[in-house]
């Protein structure tokens, strides 16, 4: 089977078992920090919990809803890059995924990124970008206590 | 991999030639998309448009453009005889008795929406209900929404069977002195089922109930006869009809016009303006303010001109052909299902795969040139009611071929085998 390299890009192996394994896929019960995103243009959701400690570290995090592949392994892989990270930390990853996403840095110039090099694909695709975003900026909704976020 | 089979080999249909020369009007269907061919398969989203109309738009911009039914100067007079020219071509060619009946709007949208305020604010009031099918367009929808919360009026849903068919059986149940007015779709743009319109208008003229039909998805796809339909309010968009985008029209009985205030106020819809007094013009420029879209109710004309050049019955059948071969192909799709399976739609297929978002499958189908649509369709209660987030819809056109049908379903096999799906 031969794949576009644009597809092949965009669906690598770790986003395919994100996708379908997805990392931390759980209610918190009581979570210090809760956001849901949507974007309503897919009829994308998903719920972000968070517990952070009084140091300001996120201590747990996790996340259930419902999306394509690629909103669904980047919500998992950011739970798995957030744990134990302080909130200043979770902040500058936030910015440089962003940054990323939207093609205005190259992955290999944070090494921070490394994690997330393959969600790189999506800045030639303006409809995706959304998809890839959606986990953060729920996450950051959830940080700054806005409860309801939508990514339009 | 080879992941066509021997058996669907055999199946492989070849395009009738007629069909290839039509496909030589639209220029579009020649380019490529990320270095293959283009196969667009989102005609219920636009349709293309026929070197015809585009060049009758060019030839109005670059010799007669104007304003309309305003300059006394060659033209203006021009500019308006072009555009009445094709007011009275889309008169034709919805079979309505007069060009009063045919209001120019800017789309589907708007026509129901003038429906909405000018007749439903003017007639509805608290206790009256509106009928509104479970498989409508937002368009149909929220215009309603928004009236009912004015005056009060109920909104009571007409449900849709498994298959996508409107439940003919409820509605005869939900009929009562109460309902005012019935909005439906002529043919569903999320499952592609065509609605029995005339048996629709004739329950309602029995209650009295005011029929308003979206035609969007109808127009472009089998001949229109709003008379012989029966229909009070009929709405269709042109670029859904091979027409420019912008333009669209509603349709409504004379005697209903004739009694429906202004929706919109501005210049061209008045006979006379003073501060103490302001007099209507005559149907059916009272519902058009403001300068229209000139070049785009022409290019509409000349779809109608285009489509007219077309043996439409061949059209219709060949449809039949594609959407009967596609069906059959996509069955070859491992863990596929298609939703609304409604007896007679029009060639459209809308589907899931088990495990894979529709936005996934549209990403990957843009990599291999093909253009379907994915999401919610503006239909959100169709979704709902499918219990689904959302569909891939392949909508098909009568330039449309068998070996783009191939390629679609070898787009998807790479989607099933990239994602894992079995049946």
């Amino acid at each position: 089977m031969l794949l576009t390299n644009r597809s092949k890009n965009l669906y690598q192996e770790v986003i395919l078992d994100h996708n379908k394994n997805p990392r931390n896929y759980r209610e918190i019960e009581h979570p210090s920090h809760f956001a849901k995103g949507n974007n309503p243009l897919c009829g994308d959701k998903l719920d972000v919990y968070l517990i952070i400690d009084d140091k300001n570290v996120v201590t747990d995090v996790s996340f259930v809803g419902d999306g394509c592949a690629i909103s669904k392994a980047s919500a998992s892989i950011m739970t798995t890059l957030v744990k134990d990270k302080t909130i200043d930390e979770v902040n500058k990853l936030f910015e440089g995924f962003h940054d990323m996403a939207t093609g205005k840095i190259e992955p290999d110039e944070d090494p921070k990124l490394r994690r997330l090099r393959a969600f790189s694909g999506v800045k030639d695709l303006p409809a995706r970008v959304k998809c890839a975003t959606l986990a953060w900026h729920t996450l950051d909704a959830a940080l700054k206590n806005q409860e309801i976020i939508s990514t339009e | 991999m080879d992941t066509v089979s021997k058996d669907t080999i055999s199946q492989k249909r070849e395009t009738p030639g007629r069909i290839l020369e039509i496909r030589r009007d639209f220029p579009i269907l020649n380019r490529q998309v990320q270095d293959k061919p283009l196969v667009y398969l989102d005609n219920g989203a636009s349709t293309q448009m026929p070197k015809q109309v585009m060049d009758t738009i060019n030839a109005y911009h670059e010799f007669h453009h104007s304003n309309v039914h305003r300059g006394v100067h060659q033209l203006s007079q021009e500019a308006t005889e072009l555009y009445e020219g094709a007011r009275e071509k889309l008169r034709a060619f919805i079979g309505a008795a007069s060009t009063k009946e045919v209001v120019y709007t800017s789309g589907t949208t708007e026509s129901i929406n003038l429906v909405a305020n000018s007749y439903g604010l003017a007639n509805l009031k608290k206790g009256d209900k509106i009928l509104i099918s479970n498989m409508e367009h937002h368009a149909n929808i929220v215009p309603w929404y928004m009236i009912a919360k004015k005056t009060g009026a109920e909104i009571v849903v007409i449900p849709i069977l498994d298959d996508g068919s409107l439940d003919m059986d409820a509605l005869s149940e939900l009929m009562d002195n109460n309902v005012r007015i019935l909005c439906v779709n002529h043919v569903s743009n999320a499952l592609g089922t065509v609605n029995p319109v005339k048996e629709i208008a004739k329950m309602c003229r029995d209650y009295g109930v005011i029929t308003v039909i979206d035609g969007a998805q109808a127009v472009g796809h089998f001949p229109i006869d709003v008379v012989d339909l029966g229909v009070d309010f009929y709405a269709f968009s042109g670029h859904k009809m091979h027409g420019p985008t912008g333009v669209g029209v509603l349709y409504g009985r004379e005697e209903l016009l004739a009694k429906m205030e202004p929706f919109m106020g501005g210049g061209d819809m008045i006979l006379s303006v003073s501060f103490e007094k302001i007099i209507w013009n005559e149907l059916p420029y009272k519902f058009e303010a403001g300068t229209p879209p000139i070049a785009q109710a022409i290019g509409l004309g000349a779809a109608v001109d285009y489509l007219n050049s077309l043996d439409r019955e061949f059209l219709e059948s060949y449809e039949n052909d594609l959407l009967e071969y596609a069906t059959e192909k996509l069955k070859s799709v491992p863990g596929l299902k298609l939703v609304g399976t409604a007896p007679g739609k029009i060639s459209l297929n809308s589907f899931v795969i088990e495990g894979v978002h529709p936005h996934d499958i549209g990403t990957i189908l843009d990599g291999e040139g093909v253009a379907v649509r994915t999401g919610q369709h503006c239909a959100e209660p169709v979704m709902d009611r499918f219990g689904i987030p959302a569909t891939t819809r392949a909508s098909m056109a009568f330039y449309n071929t068998f070996e783009e049908i191939d390629a679609l379903t070898d787009a998807l096999l790479k989607v099933t085998e990239l994602f894992d799906v079995t049946d």
